[in-house]
This record gives C-alpha cells, structure tokens and sequence, in this order.
C-alpha cells in the first residue's frame, strides 16, 4: 500500500488548502494543543528529539536552532524563509499553493515555541500572487480565532505578516533575507552574531524554511518517535526531493530520506528522456557539486550523511539529472553566469571571483581558449573558496571544480576544437 | 506635495503597520511595488516621495531599485515576459523556446516591441523547473507565472494581449 503523503498531503486529500476541509483533517489541532496543554520549552524539546533537520539545504537541527534563542532580548521573532530560488528547487512553491495551511499551522508552533507574538513569510518577489492567497489565508485565521490576541483564553497572542522579496537570489540566505525585510539590500551579515542572538530589528529570530515548518504540526501531534520511524538514524522523516533535467516524468517526490538515487530518478522519474544514458547527478540545484553517476552512486540513500561520501551534499536536494548529450563546458556555464549574476557584491573573492570565471568559461565557449585556460579557471574558483561571507561564493565553485575533476575530457575535447586566440 | 502618500494613505499605513514603528524603512520595498503600480516604473519622484515616507534618504531607497531584478528605474513594455533560461529549463528546451518567442515577436532579448506593449527578458530561476518551459508575467499590478509553454501558446497569449492593449 502506498505510504499516505505527509506534506504533500493535498495530493490525497482535494481541497486541503481550503481552511474548513484542513480543520476537519485534524488542522490548527497541533497548535491549540501545543498553546493549551505544553510548555514552549517542551515543543522545542519534542522538535530536538525528533531529528528534524532544515530543509532549505543546511540541513541544521531545527530544535537545537529554536534553543538557541535569546530569552534575555525582547521581541522575538520567527520568519518563514520562502525565497525559494535555487536553480531546480520547487517544493515550498506545491506545499504553499496545495498545503499551505500546515505550512501557517507550522510557523505558529514554532512562533509559540519561541514565544514570538510577530512571525514574518518572507517570500520572493516572484511569488506575487502567493503572497496574496497567503494574505488573505492569514485573515481567515485571524477571523476564525486562530491569530490575534489571547488564543484559546491564553496569554499568547500571534500575528502574522508576509513580506514580498524583489528578485535576489542572495536573500535565501537568511542574514541576507533579514537585511531585505529590514527595507535593505540583501547583503549578508557577518556572523557570529547568528539570528538566534541578533536576528531581524537587530531582536533574537529563528528563520526557518517552508518545508522544514510544515513538518512540524505532524511532530507535535503524532510524537518524536513517530517522526523518527521515517528516514534513517541520523536523517529522520520525509523529505520532498525535487527532480528535474533531463528525465522522463519530473517533478517534487515526497520520499523518505535515505531513498536512492536510482528509485528516485528511474522508478519515480521513469528514466532518462529518450533513453539516454545518465551522465551525472547534481543533488542540491546549482550550488553542486558533479555526481558521476555510475552503479555505486545510483544506489547511494540521499541523506545528509552519505551524499557527502561522493563529494556532494545534498543540500535542498533538488535533484538535477544531467544526460550524455549534455557538455560539462555547456553546464558550468550556465550554473557560473547564474552565479556571477546572484553575487550580491559585498565580499571581494565573490564579486571579482564569479565575474572572472564567467570571463574565462565565456572564452571556452566561444572557442577562444586552450587548455591554459582550463587551468586559470581551477585556479579562479579554487582562490573562492574558504574564503567568502556565505555560502553563495563557495557553492559558485561547486559545480565548476567538480566538472575539471570529474569529467575533463569534456573541456579537453572542447579546447581541442579550438584554435588558440592571439 | 507626495503623490503617493496623498493617494494611497490608507493603504501605506496598513503596510506601515506590519513593521515596529522605530523600523519604518521595512516597507521600502513593499513602496517600491506601490511606486511601480502608479507610475509603471521607480520615477525619481517616487523615490523621493519614498524618502519622504520613511524618513530614509532617496539614494538608499534607489539603491534598492539597482539591486532587485524586479524593480525598474525606466518603462518597459506594458507586459514584461520574463523567461527562466537557467540550468534545469536550459535542460528542457528553454533557451530554443525564447529564441523563437523573440522571433515571433520580431525582437532580440531585452527589447519591447514598437507599439510598446511587450519587452522580453531573460530571468533567473522561477522555482518552476519541472514544467519548463516556463515565463512569469510583470506588469505594474503583479506577476503571473505560465508553465508548460510552447511558442504556440505563449503567442495565443500575446494575442490576447494585442486585441485587448
């Protein structure tokens, strides 16, 4: 029998993101129970023993981030990071539009569990008409008592805001998304401080992702055990593994963590688009690093420990599927203009670094180059990494180191075609 | 006077409201949207009556306009088709599918067509990847996404959008 969806569950059940049809399937009661009946010191304690781990690519504990909260700095606040914008990433987009109710119910626990009375939805630009259908979602919360002042004859009381981004990839990042919705350029912060200490309006705030909020209503009403019965030791539950590239059917693939590659890509994707022969993986969109995807890397489990055991990690695993038609010169140039585009500007190795190496694979592909230029470009992205502000300028290296490593009869075969330039 | 603040009072308090009141220049950005819905670009004279509102001086409310893709300091056409071409939609068709939508259109990437009613643009990631491909459509009142596109289907919208300016 085939496993009821957990997130996704709008795809079993019709009309879920309708207010009436969620309460009847059990909706907003994770949270009265949580503000009636449980301290918020032990909500963020049943989040810790359930292992949940973020999933917007760090992968970090979200109850170990929820007490690390500054209880001697007040307000609080929790903001829900809906910048969606790595390149193959396509699952808060489904749970906002299909579930977005026990997305809300999700980032009102956590909210509750930190004792913050604002909670911000920071989406991005692109998601305009979301972020209208969010709104008028949260009022009908406020009408039915849900949000507002004193909930269930508590003391608590919580508001909801969205706040819409303007096209920055850079503001997923979350000192960087803080600064957006401080009216500011998204520019990351220098950390420490992290947010849990000095977070937005300069107050202690959890920033979480979409998809790892919306797992958290099952967690508090179903248990941590529960929880823990999916997924693997170390990487517990479900998680949406979005596929895209050059497959037969893709699309957002709620599975436990720990599937492989292979039941991903072949049973659920139904292989690779006319036939071809699978070339590599990329696991976490365009912040990759190349998989070969040869026997033993198709039936790796995606989970947050053994990715990393191909020189990869998987990230916000957003499952990219790269075909043998398809040059690695051709790939690397796109994920390097994306990139150099993206690079907010504010720390130098990611600024000149990216805008350097698009110079440099730009020549490749005109056919300018030779093989002295290959090398300058493993040089270029080898002097990024280690040392950026975040993680934008270290992944912009990712796919492009791995490339040169891993496949460089493609740069070789394209330098070969070229005559050197004067 | 300020244009903005005279007309859309009751709608900038509201978006005031959602900030604490010593953090007012959190809704830049949210003004900026307004800005764009009024005059069809970021003028100097919104930025300026921006400044006003929020206390804030125009070049850091301008600066803004220069980082995020979405906001524009010139007209354009009155429908921006913006076309995700990046890793995943390039996989699929994307970059094939927005040369021939510009052939169709008589334009190059960038352009607005001479009755000024449609500038195509090349954009990054729309979190769409999976029904490449795909555009969003910005006008001054918002952005509407169109998935699974063909050139065919993209051009029966653009038709609409002709016999109705």
């Amino acid at each position: 029998m085939k496993r009821p969806y957990l997130l996704l569950r709008h795809r079993d059940i019709p009309d879920l993101n309708d207010l009436t049809v969620y309460r009847q399937n059990g909706g907003f009661e994770a949270f009265r129970k949580a503000v009636t009946s449980l301290q918020p010191q032990e909500v963020v304690e049943i989040v810790k023993a359930s292992g949940l781990r973020g999933r917007g690519g760090a992968g970090f504990p979200t109850g170990l981030k929820w007490s690390f909260i500054d209880n001697k700095n007040w307000p609080h606040y929790v903001v829900a990071n809906a910048d969606e914008s790595e390149p193959g990433t396509f699952k808060d987009r489904e749970i906002m539009e299909g579930n977005p109710f026990q997305f809300l119910e999700g980032l009102m626990i956590a909210s509750y569990a930190v004792q913050a009375n604002v909670a911000y939805v920071y989406l991005r630009g692109e998601f305009w008409q979301l972020a209208h259908q969010l709104d008028r979602r949260i009022q009908q919360l406020h009408n039915a008592g849900l949000l507002g002042d004193r909930l269930f004859g508590t003391d608590y009381s919580l508001r909801i805001f969205t706040h819409l981004g303007a096209g920055a990839y850079i503001c997923g990042e979350e000192t960087a998304l803080l600064e957006s919705l401080e009216g500011k350029l998204g520019q990351p912060r220098l950390r420490p401080p992290f947010p849990p200490a000095v977070g937005l309006f300069g107050k202690p705030t959890i920033v979480n992702n979409v998809e790892t909020l919306a797992n958290v209503p099952l967690i508090i009403e179903r248990g941590a055990d529960w929880y823990r019965s999916f997924g693997t030791e170390k990487s517990p539950g479900v998680k949406i593994f979005c596929l895209s590239g050059r497959v037969n059917r893709p699309g957002n693939y709620e599975l436990p963590l720990g599937t492989t590659f292979r039941e991903l890509i072949f049973e659920h994707g139904k292989g690779i688009l006319g036939g071809k022969q699978i070339k590599a993986i990329m696991a976490a969109g365009a912040s990759s690093a190349l998989i070969v995807a040869d026997e033993r890397a198709l039936d790796t489990p995606m989970d947050y420990e053994s990715v990393p055991a191909l020189g990869a990690q998987l990230g916000s695993a957003s499952i990219i599927v790269i075909d043998e038609t398809v040059s690695m010169d051709w790939l690397i140039r796109k994920t390097i203009h994306f990139f150099q585009h993206e690079s907010c500007g504010k720390c130098t190795p990611c600024r000149e670094g990216t805008y350097w190496m698009k110079h440099i694979i730009d020549r490749i592909h005109r056919g300018q180059a030779n093989q002295n230029d290959v090398e300058l470009l493993y040089d270029v992205a080898s002097q990024i990494r280690g040392k950026c502000l975040c993680a934008l300028g270290e992944f912009s290296t990712e796919a492009v180191l791995s490339a040169l490593e891993r496949f460089p009869q493609d740069f070789a075969a394209r330098v070969a075609q070229q005559e050197p330039a004067l | 006077m300020n244009h903005l603040r005279e007309k859309y009072a009751s709608e900038i308090e509201a978006t005031l409201a959602k900030y604490p009141p010593d953090h007012k220049r959190a809704a830049a950005m949210p003004l900026l949207y307004l800005a764009q819905r009024e005059y069809g670009y970021v003028t100097k004279q919104a930025l300026i009556e921006i400044s006003e509102i929020l206390d804030v001086p125009p070049t850091e409310i301008g600066q803004l306009v220069g980082f995020y893709t979405l906001y524009y300091d010139e007209p354009g056409g009155k429908y921006r088709i913006q076309v995700c071409t990046d890793l995943p939609c390039a996989l699929r068709g994307a970059e094939e599918f927005l040369e021939q939508l510009c052939e169709n259109l008589g334009i190059q990437v960038g352009e607005t067509t001479p009755d000024g009613l449609i500038t195509v643009e090349k954009v990054m990631c729309l979190a769409g990847c999976d029904r490449a491909p795909l555009f969003q459509v910005q006008t001054a009142e918002g952005i509407t996404y169109h998935e699974n596109q063909s050139v065919e289907s993209a051009m029966k919208l653009v038709r609409t959008w002709q016999s109705n300016p």
